[in-house]
């Protein structure tokens, strides 16, 4: 079995996305996993709403510091309890993942791109009443 | 005719070349040798895959917020409407509710019974919580005349956000299924598949609220 194999192979080997290696893993150990997982998330959000609700960070900053801090927590949520690692024998839902992303980048931004162009090239409502006259 | 059955006959008509060699005498490949990956791994993965296509579907109601939400017709504005304290309450809701349901599928997997049971149940309580204020939020917009109707940010709000608390719902329908399905029939192996499925459904939608309440609430607060 070669680790440069690359394809759709789901073998006994693969991890079920939110599986967890059973073996010799105590429920204490699956607990903490899971424990970690609330308190970075937990502490990830606190810092999101003070940002959002302070007036001592820069506010043109803003935006985007939520947005990091948001894809930050969907990474948290990612590892610690949906279990979509990066070791080899989750290949498959990490590249299945990486094409949603993909797929949703392409869309999001598409659409805002796309318009906020046309917002740009459209005749407001007042100028149509103006060309009517 | 389950895959278990056929690769204990010793062939495999799934895999390319783990049959009987054909009369031209075709070498295996080398994947041949290996074996197939367990039903559980196979119906997970097929899960996440559907999980993945609702998160694009998510994303579509997210793209058509993001145009729309300076469109608001002269009518309230995000900073107008939200509440920060609701949304805060709200978001630590699912929170809780998802390390609960980590806690419950740890119990499944332990065959620990006070461990699933609690878990599901404060999954389910805490998900309630989450959706009484969901729809106490919307039935208070409604009220005060800033309804879907009202203009074009609050139609792709509601779209946007009721499409998540539909989840939700279908959600906490599916938790009670399997907490009397488990009761029912024990920790059966297909039980346990469906109930993998499920804590993935459940932690997939608390990702899905940690877009919502950073777009719509928190940035529709902050600007």
């Amino acid at each position: 079995m070669s680790d440069t194999e690359i394809g759709l192979h789901l073998h006994e080997s693969d991890l079920a996305p939110g599986d967890e290696r059973a073996d010799g893993r105590e429920i204490a150990e699956g607990i903490r996993g899971y424990l970690i997982g609330l308190g970075l998330a937990t502490l990830i959000t606190a810092v999101a709403f003070f940002v959002s609700w302070t007036s001592l960070v820069w506010q043109p900053s803003i935006p985007i510091a939520l947005m990091v801090l948001a894809i930050a927590q969907m990474g948290v949520h990612l590892v610690f309890f949906l279990h979509i690692t990066t070791g080899a024998e989750s290949f498959n839902n990490v590249l299945a993942l990486a094409f949603g992303v993909l797929i949703v980048f392409l869309l999001i931004v598409g659409s805002l791109w796309i318009m906020t162009h046309l917002n740009h090239n459209m005749v407001s409502m007042e100028q149509m009443i103006q060309m009517q006259r | 005719m389950s895959i278990a059955q056929e690769t204990t006959r010793g062939y495999e008509p799934y895999i390319v070349g783990a049959g009987p060699r054909s009369k031209a005498g075709l070498p295996r490949f080398e994947h041949a040798e290996r074996t197939l990956a367990s039903k559980r791994v196979i119906s997970a993965f097929g899960f996440w895959i559907f999980l993945l296509s609702d998160i694009i579907m998510f994303s579509a109601f997210f793209a058509a917020y993001a145009v729309l939400s300076g469109e608001t017709a002269g009518g309230p504005s995000g900073k107008d409407l939200f509440s920060i304290t609701r949304v805060a309450i709200e978001t630590a809701c699912l929170l809780l509710s998802s390390f609960a349901c980590g806690v419950a599928s740890i119990g499944a997997r332990a065959r620990n019974d006070s461990m699933y049971y609690g878990g599901m149940t404060a999954t389910a309580l805490l998900g309630a919580a989450f959706l009484f204020l969901e729809i106490n939020e919307f039935s208070g917009l409604i009220a005060q005349g800033a309804g879907p109707t009202r203009s074009a940010f609050l139609s792709s709000f509601f779209a946007l956000v009721g499409c998540h608390g539909l989840h939700v719902t279908l959600g906490l329908l599916w938790l009670l299924t399997m907490m009397a399905q488990v009761f029912a029939k024990g920790y059966r192996a297909d039980i346990m598949r469906r109930i993998l499925c499920f804590a993935l459904f459940w932690h997939t939608l608390d990702i899905i609220w940690v877009g919502i309440f950073t777009v719509v609430y928190l940035m529709g607060l902050a600007l």
